[in-house]
């Protein structure tokens, strides 16, 4: 008897706790300013903008300028880049979504399809910004983000293994073997892969100087995505141009990220394939590290997959006016630009900003910019879900040499592909 | 003895009125969050729980209620909620292109359908005020100024007041400065002033206040009639049993919404060919896996505890600690970890343990399953440790000591005595563990992706278990398929309460012999 009390204060105790986490937590995500002056979210024009990692510090810095000229208060909430997306899809029409979220432009399609992002007139400024990152944006013929970065792969060359870059793939494979041989390197070239997903996007700029595109471009632009055009006679010989690289061991699933990070970080690759994210570790370890563009292996020029970084804004943020302002008055700046610039290092998407000396007079970004230059950018429909499903894994058994002829592998994966859009449709 | 703490003014009850106070007022703030919000469901459920903790901790009686009611408060949140919730979304087509309701839907296909009128400048634009209306004032092109409202079109405001070369102002108009705008940013946003008495014209609209632009509607929704009309062509799209808006030629909108689409979602489990083909092999792997999983990870736990239990083992306690490192690992990092490990070129177990050899770990149907098994049991069986460690130290010596009297040898002991007596208590735990690694999506997914594919077109991998099966049917295409995804996990559902149901009955009778 005498314990009961103390039990029960306990367990009231203990619930009262978790509720008032409980609270704690939800209420997080509006700002404490706001929640005292004001009772409604609306009328002082509040903003919340969901980041990852990398890009929540050079907002929060833009951001405090932007609410010191304009007594807009706005909160950066940092947000697993992974789960973004679909926790925003889902969030979004609850309310509890923030005005802004920052992504990949290959999200743009699928926020479209789900309702969740409203159209941004960029007005007469649309052709300030690089071509390909308002083609990035794009979606139905209205612009839905602004673009702020374009990031693609380009080919890094450590210069105290090999002086320079070959006309061609086959002459670089060559070059780096030579090295081999000499005892001067361990691997010839590297291209990232995983061993269950592999790695189109990296693997691109040697698949498309084949000719095999992902979606077939019409004359004026308009991206075909009710079919892939990537298989027939030029995905025939991409695949097997690529089991043969796979059965010499040049390009094999078992390279992964950090094997061919590592790898060229400790001198033992001359030539690897990368992209922007990597290139404060590489510098720390090979300070002149070099940039150079990815040379053909099919014939036609190989052209990279860029991927730009945008702000967008939500459909159902009752602050579009005020998160309107901030992205094309302010976001869209030459100074915010190059903030982003130096916190993320990747290259800006606004002219003014991508031409600056601080870009150009940077070799490594003037060697991404040249790769850049011809990049076509990542599909953004919603058909590429089920591309990226197929894509992968096919490569990875042509490239470990399972499931027979690579070319017959090749466009079974492409008829797949096919056959999901056509089901969806 | 008989009067309750329930209603005298003893030091027990204070306590308890205050911390009784203290939910009431977290609760009633939480009800009037949720009204505000207009989640009437949650406002409710709340109401009806703080009723429920008042009615039972001032009640004299219900003295279990007492004990049970904060349990029962979080296995509605954190359990039946979300049953419930996924056994709603069953039946309808949740997923991408259904995420939200129809009128989301049309307010979503609207905001988009609006087109830039060709060649059309932007117009600066300062947001007049005349009453509570709303009126834009822009400057044309030339430099003149004109002013439109939702009901008045396009027109020349000769008297407006310039700054610079932007009008600013116009008598009997008050300007909004920022501060006002931002206020009123919805009215703003949502005013559409035509820019000549023919709809075609079009209308303008402001994205932020400062620049107006020219805008005209492809697609117009006629709220009588329900329907979409295409401007451009003339084509008409009615809303569709799917939740979408479709026209006569079968073209749909992209943006639908959520529909109940009754038991469609089981139903295609059951006849689509891609999901029956590998179901039940599928369904074999995920047994082998719960089952094996729990069983090495238990003897393996349970053989690891009889011996750190042995008085003559030295340095119990350092070898205890070091068991449970893998339990306190992170799994993710550990699972990462393993995948190195195991690389067939540069992993450190082809390369260093097996000098050299060429074994495909992960990509052999075989070895990969072999593989996933190995690393479950590492990171479950400190789990097992643990509790075998407690219900070894529980059982009384006696019961042994007669039993080596009797001349029972150690494994007689073990078999007939120890693990009988050990089971009573950790069966339940057993069980538990079964329907943990039943759907054990974790293990599988950041080890092997369900991978390796006999075909890369394959709907299931090697070691796919039925979690990683369902995520793979309902993510893998175009659109996500989430009310599909929760009709599988409600199967699954129903398969592991039954086991777990019939076990404990088991674990009953178990403890009934002893």
């Amino acid at each position: 008897m005498r314990t009961r009390p103390t039990l029960t204060a306990l367990a009231v105790l203990a619930a009262g706790a978790l509720t008032l986490t409980g609270c704690g937590g939800s209420s997080d995500t509006t700002d404490p300013v706001t929640d005292a002056s004001t009772p409604a979210a609306e009328s002082t024009g509040s903003l919340t903008i969901w980041a990852d990692v990398t890009r929540y510090q050079p907002v929060v810095d833009a951001a405090a300028d932007f609410t010191a000229a304009t007594g807009v208060e706005v909160e950066v909430v940092q947000r697993d880049y992974s789960k973004m997306q679909n926790d925003f899809i889902s969030q979004a029409p609850t309310g509890n979504g923030p005005d802004i979220i920052i992504g990949g432009n290959d999200w743009t399609g699928k926020l479209v399809q789900n309702g969740v992002i409203a159209p941004i007139e960029l007005g007469d400024n649309a052709g300030d910004y690089v071509d390909v990152a308002i083609e990035a944006v794009s979606y139905d013929g209205q612009v839905y983000g602004l673009p702020y970065a374009v990031e693609n792969v380009g080919l890094f060359r450590n210069p105290a293994l090999a002086d320079s870059t070959p006309g061609t793939l086959d002459e670089l494979i060559a070059k780096g073997q030579q090295l081999v041989d000499e005892g001067k390197a361990k691997y010839p070239f590297m291209v990232q892969q995983d061993p269950t997903g592999g790695d189109p996007y990296h693997l691109y700029p040697i698949q498309s100087s084949f000719g095999a595109t992902i979606f077939a471009t019409a004359a004026d632009g308009t991206v075909d995505s009710s079919k892939v055009a990537m298989g027939g006679e030029n995905g025939a010989r991409f695949a097997t141009y690529l089991a043969d690289l796979g059965a010499r061991g040049i390009i094999t699933p078992n390279i992964t990220a950090d094997v061919a990070k590592q790898a060229f970080i400790n001198g033992e690759v001359p030539y690897v394939i990368s992209g922007p994210w990597n290139i404060e570790d590489f510098k720390a370890a090979i300070p002149d590290v070099a940039v150079d563009t990815i040379p053909s292996a099919g014939g036609e020029p190989s052209v990279a997959l860029a991927s730009v970084q945008a702000f967008f804004v939500s459909s159902y943020s009752n602050n579009q006016l005020a998160a309107n302002q901030f992205l094309v008055n302010y976001v869209g700046t030459e100074d915010v630009q190059l903030a982003l610039y130096e916190a993320g290092q990747r290259p800006p998407a606004l002219k003014a900003a991508a031409e600056s000396s601080t870009i150009t007079g940077d070799p490594i970004m003037k060697g991404l910019a040249a790769v850049g230059a011809t990049a076509t950018p990542q599909p953004n429909v919603p058909a590429m879900s089920a591309v990226w499903t197929y894509w992968g894994p096919t490569q990875v058994a042509i490239e470990s040499g399972t499931g027979g002829d690579p070319a017959t592998v090749w466009q079974e994966g492409c008829d797949a592909i096919d056959a999901e859009i056509a089901s969806a449709s | 003895m008989n009067t309750s703490h329930a209603t005298t003014w003893g030091r027990g009850f204070l306590l308890k009125l205050c911390l009784m106070a203290l939910v009431d007022a977290l609760g009633v703030y939480a009800v009037i969050l949720a009204w505000s919000r207009q989640s009437w469901v949650i406002a409710a459920f709340l109401v009806i729980s703080l009723i429920a903790a008042n009615v039972v901790y001032f009640s004299r009686r219900m003295t279990p209620a007492k004990y049970l009611l904060p349990g029962l408060f979080f296995l509605a949140v954190y359990q039946i909620f979300v049953i419930a919730y996924t056994g709603y979304a069953a039946f309808t087509n949740y997923g991408d292109g259904h995420n939200s309701t129809k009128d989301d839907a049309i307010a979503a296909i609207e905001a988009n359908s609006f087109q830039r009128v060709p060649d059309s400048a932007g117009y600066p634009l300062t947001v007049l005020e005349k009453g509570s209306d709303l009126a834009f004032l822009v400057t044309e092109p030339d430099g003149s100024a004109a002013l439109a409202a939702a009901d008045e079109p396009l027109a020349p405001a000769p008297e407006a007041t310039f700054t610079g070369s932007k009008a600013t102002g116009l008598e009997g108009y008050t300007t909004l400065a920022l501060g006002d705008l931002l206020q009123r940013q919805s009215e703003i946003l949502a005013l559409q002033a035509p820019l000549g008495e023919d709809p075609s014209d079009g209308v303008l609209r402001t994205p932020d206040g400062s620049t107006a632009y020219a805008y005209l509607p492809v697609l117009v929704y006629d709220e009588a009639a329900d329907n979409f009309t295409d401007t451009s062509n003339g084509d008409v799209y009615r809303p569709s049993e799917d939740g979408r808006f479709v026209d006569d030629s079968g073209q749909a909108l992209e943006q639908g919404w959520r529909v109940f689409i009754g038991a469609k979602n089981f139903t295609s489990v059951l006849t689509e060919p891609s999901l029956r083909g590998p179901f039940w092999s599928v369904l074999i792997w995920t047994f082998v896996f719960a089952i094996s999983s729990v069983a090495l990870s238990y003897f393996l736990g349970l053989a690891l505890a009889i011996v750190l239990n042995h008085p003559s083992v030295r340095g119990r306690k350092i070898y205890r600690s070091l068991l449970i490192l893998p339990y306190a690992f992170p799994a993710f990092l550990s699972v990462l970890v393993w995948q190195g490990i195991f690389n067939p070129q540069f992993g450190f177990m082809n390369t260093q343990v097996l000098g050299g050899a060429d074994i495909q770990w992960l990509t052999d149907p075989w070895l990969a399953r072999l593989c996933v098994i190995v690393v479950n049991v590492w990171m479950t069986f400190p789990y097992m440790f643990l509790i075998s460690t407690g219900a070894i130290q529980s059982l009384s010596s006696d019961v042994m000591e007669a039993a080596s009297i009797d001349g029972a040898g150690w494994f007689q002991i073990f078999r007939l005595i120890k693990l009988p007596l050990l089971l009573v208590s950790t069966a339940p735990l057993l069980i538990s563990s079964f329907a943990m690694n039943f759907n054990n999506f974790n293990s599988i997914y950041m080890l092997t992706e369900g991978g390796p594919l006999k075909h890369p077109t394959d709907q299931a991998g090697s070691t796919d278990i039925l979690i990683s099966f369902v995520y793979r049917l309902a993510f893998s295409g175009v659109n996500k398929q989430y009310g599909l995804a929760c009709a599988i996990s409600m199967m699954i559902f129903v398969i592991v309460a039954t086991i777990s149901a019939l076990s404990f009955r088991r674990t009953g009778s178990l403890e009934e012999m002893n």
